[in-house]
């Protein structure tokens, strides 16, 4: 029941068929998964999916209604939240708006029964870790946002957490800075050797920072796997629509051999493996980078359209193009030679970025 | 959690073995005991069992066995926490079905004889032994529950509920269920309907012949007639007044605000003195009309007018309170739409204005209805022969009636209609919205009042402003003249050195003064209940706010039902449940105590959760995430931010222990008299004077406390940057 002081490697969390209901809402519905030690694993989904809600779960902040959570290999089902060795960094930071920068790092400590010394002597030290000296004595409501952030992180990390929990961390933070602290607080885990789970509902910025990814919907999980699989192999179409900008097109599998399928697409074909589909309509998804567009009709198969939209981004193009298959989205990195609306364009298939998705 | 399983444990089993398991004679916290123990008085329940012919107490041992016998599972084996559960409910059970079965005169519950025998041996009602053990039941319980899981598993939130749950069942609803009870049977305790419908049903409850010209009427009319003229007339002028400070240019109309303060601070009765003294027989205006006019005195005051007056005094400053926000409220862009789409200012007023204020008139209007039902002071100094409920039942109590089942009906009635006016409140005010106030900047200007409206508000405002100045000048001014009563202007001290007069003696000083002794105890009880209220008020309110589970809406009926019962319904109803084992609480100071602390704690509940309201939850959930537990979370984190709302529940609490009145006058014995029941018997002597001089006394002890809460309490800090300040508290 009381935490250990020794320090402990990181430790493994473990889902067992977790179901969380409100009266007769399921928030997290028959969720398993294991997040390994020392990985970073994003909880992935829009709004109201359960990422959140599964994150509390890791914490203590909920109880689940069905089934088991082990951390570190023993069951924590129904230990609250002060008896769990997990940290949680919250979205609004939840700095403690009576105390100052190093009374908050060293509240873990100090509630723990540390010296007061000791306990700022260890938030010191954690303080210097996220880069911010010399704000001891500064309110929280003297900090700007990326700075209360880093005080946050150094405050969960007094505690040598076995996890460490991130609720959409950068949701706060303008646009600039959020790269960097992304990168900040995936360093950190690399450093310490951390097992991080790490909430949000940015793609980009989940398959930036994760060894694993774990996407939410309707209070399951639609798909969980390394950032690139899900990238480009898509389980489903939520997954494909919500990983990125994609094209779902209705194709037909023409014939299945082992692995591989025989997808005919329009008035292309090509071999995409096959993920347990059968022979008959599908749907494929394509990414926009996948689509290559040239003026003139290229050598091998190509799919022909009329230039709808193009939008002018700076780094590349936007093309909304009409084709006998339907409405394609495409990103072209060609800025020197921009398509005229109203004009012919061709449409080659790169051998990355488009899957089938299998109906479920 | 272990630890605390083991430690209520033993307190349990200590409390079985060494304390008097009843109550003792020289009060809950008197140590006079010691030298007899243990006798047939004051023996724990072991002793009791073994020498003193109460063998029955014994069964209480058994369930504390069972909650030390949890001991023997691990935390996570579900054994562990429904072994607790199980002890903790039955040892409850166990404990109170005994009380109740077996009191003063032995065996109450007769059936039970051919089951046991006949028991002879008489049992009080419950002292310290008994206390600690069914305390220790409900954290067994309490400890029991959390292990299971439920309460996020987290023992300090399941402890709070079901303590505070078992503490509101006990003082809230078991009193008035008890009443209930007593209405509905004879004196010897058989369901006896006919005399309920009988008693119910009585003509001078429901008598209506004064509206065809006969003397009087009922008591349900006379009350119902008072609270509609006190609601509608205070509604208006509390109208008045908002638009006045709100909307037009009148030199000191921020001075107006400083006057709501004053009926806060005064005991509810204060102002009918004051009434007397100048309306009465011999009062100043009376004296003056007489002089000058030749008009005869009498005695119309006493009656309806009154305690109209005086009610209308102390309710209009509450209605200017809650009109104002709601005139404050009203978006002036509101009214500037409506005049560039070619509106004159009375259209704008009529047909913007107006249906904006209507649900805040509504708001107002039904709490000066509830506040009139519910008072007692006033009616009691100066109905005269108009009778209303709240009066009715006290003299039924005390009267030369003493009829106690016609005084609960009596009560039950007047609780049917309270609960119905904030089943209205309820219903009807929570489903409209008007938010007119945006999270946009609006920088419109108040469009101008009509002229002859602003004309009738000055001519309304300011002499009745004058008026409660005059007021509470003569309250002041009474202590220090001979008699004001009677137009003796002569000044004199002898008012207050007969109240608090203190001689030096060679033995030190004596308190000869014939006010001290109510004086001293209304300090006493009001300083013990205040943070009791508060601790009691802001921890049900963090429950409600922060945590969910099963049964939320029922605790949180529960905690307000207090609220909604009159003063003089909750007295009631303690008489009736409290004057018998195993709750045998009446003439101690005790009963006080925990009066004042359940009708009070709804105001630091709501207190606690508009603060708690704006703090973001996420700070309760990092100290807890950092592994402080519940307990040092509420006392690090949440405590220091809920300042304000400590400071008001604090200052509520405090004053309106001292300056309560309607459920006291039932509770206080000769030993624990209150400063209220006191000077309302003084007024009942014609004592005006003497009356007055202490009310004065109350009102700056009452002053000097809201200083020492402030400073005590103190303020947050929350550093400068005002802005960033709320996004931190309140960001997502």
């Amino acid at each position: 029941m009381t935490k250990s002081t020794t320090k402990k490697g990181p430790a493994s969390v473990e889902f067992r068929n977790v179901t969380k209901r409100y009266g007769t809402v399921a928030a997290v519905s028959d969720v398993s998964f294991t997040i390994e030690p020392g990985t970073l694993v994003t909880l992935l989904g829009p709004s109201g999916c359960g990422k959140t809600t599964t994150l509390r779960l890791i914490a203590g902040l909920e109880i689940a209604t069905e089934g088991q959570i082990k951390i570190a290999g023993e069951d924590v089902t129904n230990l609250s939240a002060a008896d769990r060795d997990v940290s949680m960094v919250f979205q609004s930071y939840a700095l403690f708006p009576h105390m100052n920068v190093l009374d908050n790092v060293a509240y873990g400590p100090t509630v723990a029964g540390q010296k007061k010394s000791d306990a700022y002597d260890l938030a010191r030290q954690k303080l210097a870790l996220v880069g911010l000296k010399d704000y001891d004595l500064r309110l929280p409501s003297e900090l700007s946002g990326g700075q209360q952030q880093r005080v946050a992180v150094a405050r969960a990390l007094t505690m040598e957490p076995q996890v460490l929990l991130f609720d959409e961390p950068l949701s706060n933070l303008d646009a600039k800075l959020r790269r960097r602290v992304r990168e900040d607080i995936r360093d950190l885990q690399r450093d310490l050797n951390l097992t991080v789970a790490y909430v949000t509902h940015d793609q980009q910025e989940a398959l930036a920072v994760s060894d694993r990814v774990i996407v939410m919907s309707n209070a399951r999980i639609a798909q969980m796997g390394a950032p690139r699989e899900l990238y480009e192999a898509p389980a489903s179409l939520f997954v494909a629509d919500f990983m990125g900008d994609s094209n779902l097109i209705d194709a037909t599998v023409e014939r299945v051999s082992g692995d591989q399928a025989l997808v005919k697409i329009g008035v292309t074909s090509l071999e995409l493996p096959s993920r347990g589909t059968k022979t008959g309509p599908c749907k494929v998804s394509i990414r926009p980078e996948s689509l290559s567009v040239t003026a003139s009709a290229p050598q091998g198969p190509a799919i022909p359209g009329t230039i709808r939209k193009a939008a002018y981004l700076g780094t590349h193009m936007e093309y909304t193009l009409a084709a006998e298959i339907g409405e394609l989205f495409v990103v072209d990195r060609d800025v020197a030679n921009p398509k005229p609306v109203g004009s012919t364009a061709y449409l080659a298939l790169a051998r990355t970025g488009v899957s089938l998705v299998p109906s479920v | 959690m272990r630890k605390l399983v083991a430690g209520w444990s033993a307190a349990a089993l200590t409390a079985f073995l060494f304390l008097p398991w009843q109550a003792i004679e020289d009060g809950f916290f008197g140590f006079g005991w010691i030298q007899d123990y243990p006798d047939d008085r004051t023996a724990s329940a072991l002793f009791y069992g073994l020498a003193f012919d109460r063998p029955w107490l014994w069964g209480v041992l058994p369930f504390v066995a069972l909650g030390v016998l949890a001991l023997a599972f691990p935390r996570e084996d579900r054994r562990f926490g429904q072994t607790l559960v199980f002890a903790g409910l039955g040892g409850l059970g166990y404990t109170f079905l005994q009380g109740f079965a077996i009191g003063i005169t032995g065996l109450q519950w007769t059936w039970l004889a051919p089951l046991i025998g006949e028991v002879e041996t008489s049992q009080y009602g419950f002292g310290w032994g008994a206390t600690i053990i069914l305390f220790a039941f409900l954290m067994m319980v309490s400890l029991g529950v959390a292990a299971l899981g439920y309460f996020r598993g987290d023992a300090f939130i399941a402890g709070s509920v079901i303590v505070s749950t078992a503490l509101i069942l006990a003082f809230v609803f078991f009193p008035i269920a008890t009443m209930l009870a007593g209405a509905v049977t004879d004196e010897h305790g058989n369901l006896a309907f006919d005399l309920f419908w009988r008693r119910f049903f009585a003509d001078d409850i429901w008598e209506l012949n004064c509206l065809v010209g006969g003397p009087r009427c009922g008591v349900v009319f006379n009350t119902v007639l008072l609270g509609v003229l006190t609601g509608a007339l205070s509604t208006l002028m509390g109208l008045a007044f908002a638009l006045v400070v709100v909307r037009t240019g009148l030199p000191w109309r921020k001075g107006l605000r400083a006057l709501t303060i004053l009926p806060i601070i005064t005991p509810p009765f204060v102002i009918s003195l004051a009434i007397i003294v100048l309306f009465g027989r011999t009062g100043i205006v009376t004296w003056f009309l007489e002089v000058a006019f030749g008009i005869p005195p009498s005695r119309w005051i006493y009656g309806l007018p009154g305690v109209l007056i005086s009610q209308l005094l102390s309710q209009i400053p509450v209605a200017f309170l809650v009109m104002i926000g709601v005139v404050e409220a009203i978006s002036p862009s509101l009214e500037e739409a409506s005049q560039t789409l070619g509106a004159s200012r009375w259209q704008t007023f009529r047909t913007v204005t107006w249906p904006l204020l209507r649900p805040g008139l509504a708001a107002a209007f039904l709490l000066g209805f509830v506040e009139s039902l519910a008072d007692f002071g006033n009616p009691l100094v100066l109905g005269g022969n108009f009778d209303v409920l709240s009066t009715k039942i006290f003299f039924a109590i005390v009267g030369a009636q003493h009829d106690p089942g016609r005084a609960a009906v009596l009560a039950i009635l007047l609780l049917i209609m309270t609960l119905g006016a904030f089943w209205i409140q309820m219903r009807w005010l929570g489903k409209q919205s008007y938010v007119t106030v945006t999270g946009k900047g609006d920088s419109g200007l108040s469009a101008e009042l009509p002229r002859k409206l602003k004309r009738i508000l000055y001519w309304t405002t300011i002499p009745w402003a004058a008026f409660t100045l005059i007021t509470y000048a003569i309250v002041i001014f009474g202590g220090f003249v001979r008699d004001i009563g009677r137009f003796d202007l002569e000044f004199t001290w002898r008012h207050y050195l007969d109240a608090f007069r203190v001689e030096l003696t060679e033995r030190g000083m004596f308190f000869s003064g014939s006010a001290w002794d109510s004086l001293i105890t209304t300090i006493q009880v009001s300083a013990i209940s205040a943070p009791l209220t508060g601790i009691m008020g802001l921890l049900v309110a963090y429950i409600l706010a922060r945590t969910k589970f099963a049964g939320q809406r029922t605790f949180e009926f529960l905690t307000m039902l207090s609220f909604a019962i009159p003063g003089t319904v909750v007295g009631v109803s303690y008489i009736v449940a409290f004057n018998v084992p195993p709750l045998e609480l009446t003439g101690t100071g005790l009963i006080l105590v925990i009066c004042f602390v359940f009708r009070n704690m709804p105001v630091g509940v709501r207190a606690g959760m508009a603060a708690l309201s704006q703090i973001d939850k996420s700070l309760d959930e990092a100290s807890l995430t950092l592994g402080a537990r519940t307990a040092t979370t509420v006392r690090r984190v949440v405590m220091p931010l809920l300042r304000p709302a400590i400071v008001a529940t604090l200052v509520f609490s405090f004053v309106h222990a001292m300056t309560a009145v309607s459920a006291v006058i039932f509770l206080v014995s000769a030993r624990h008299n209150m400063a209220t029941a006191y000077i309302v018997g003084r007024v009942e002597a014609g004592e005006f004077a003497l009356a007055i001089a202490y009310s004065t006394v109350l009102i700056g002890v009452m002053a000097l406390a809201i200083v020492i809460i402030q400073l005590g309490v103190g303020r947050r800090q929350l550093g400068r940057r005002g802005q960033q300040t709320a996004a931190a508290l309140g960001g997502h």
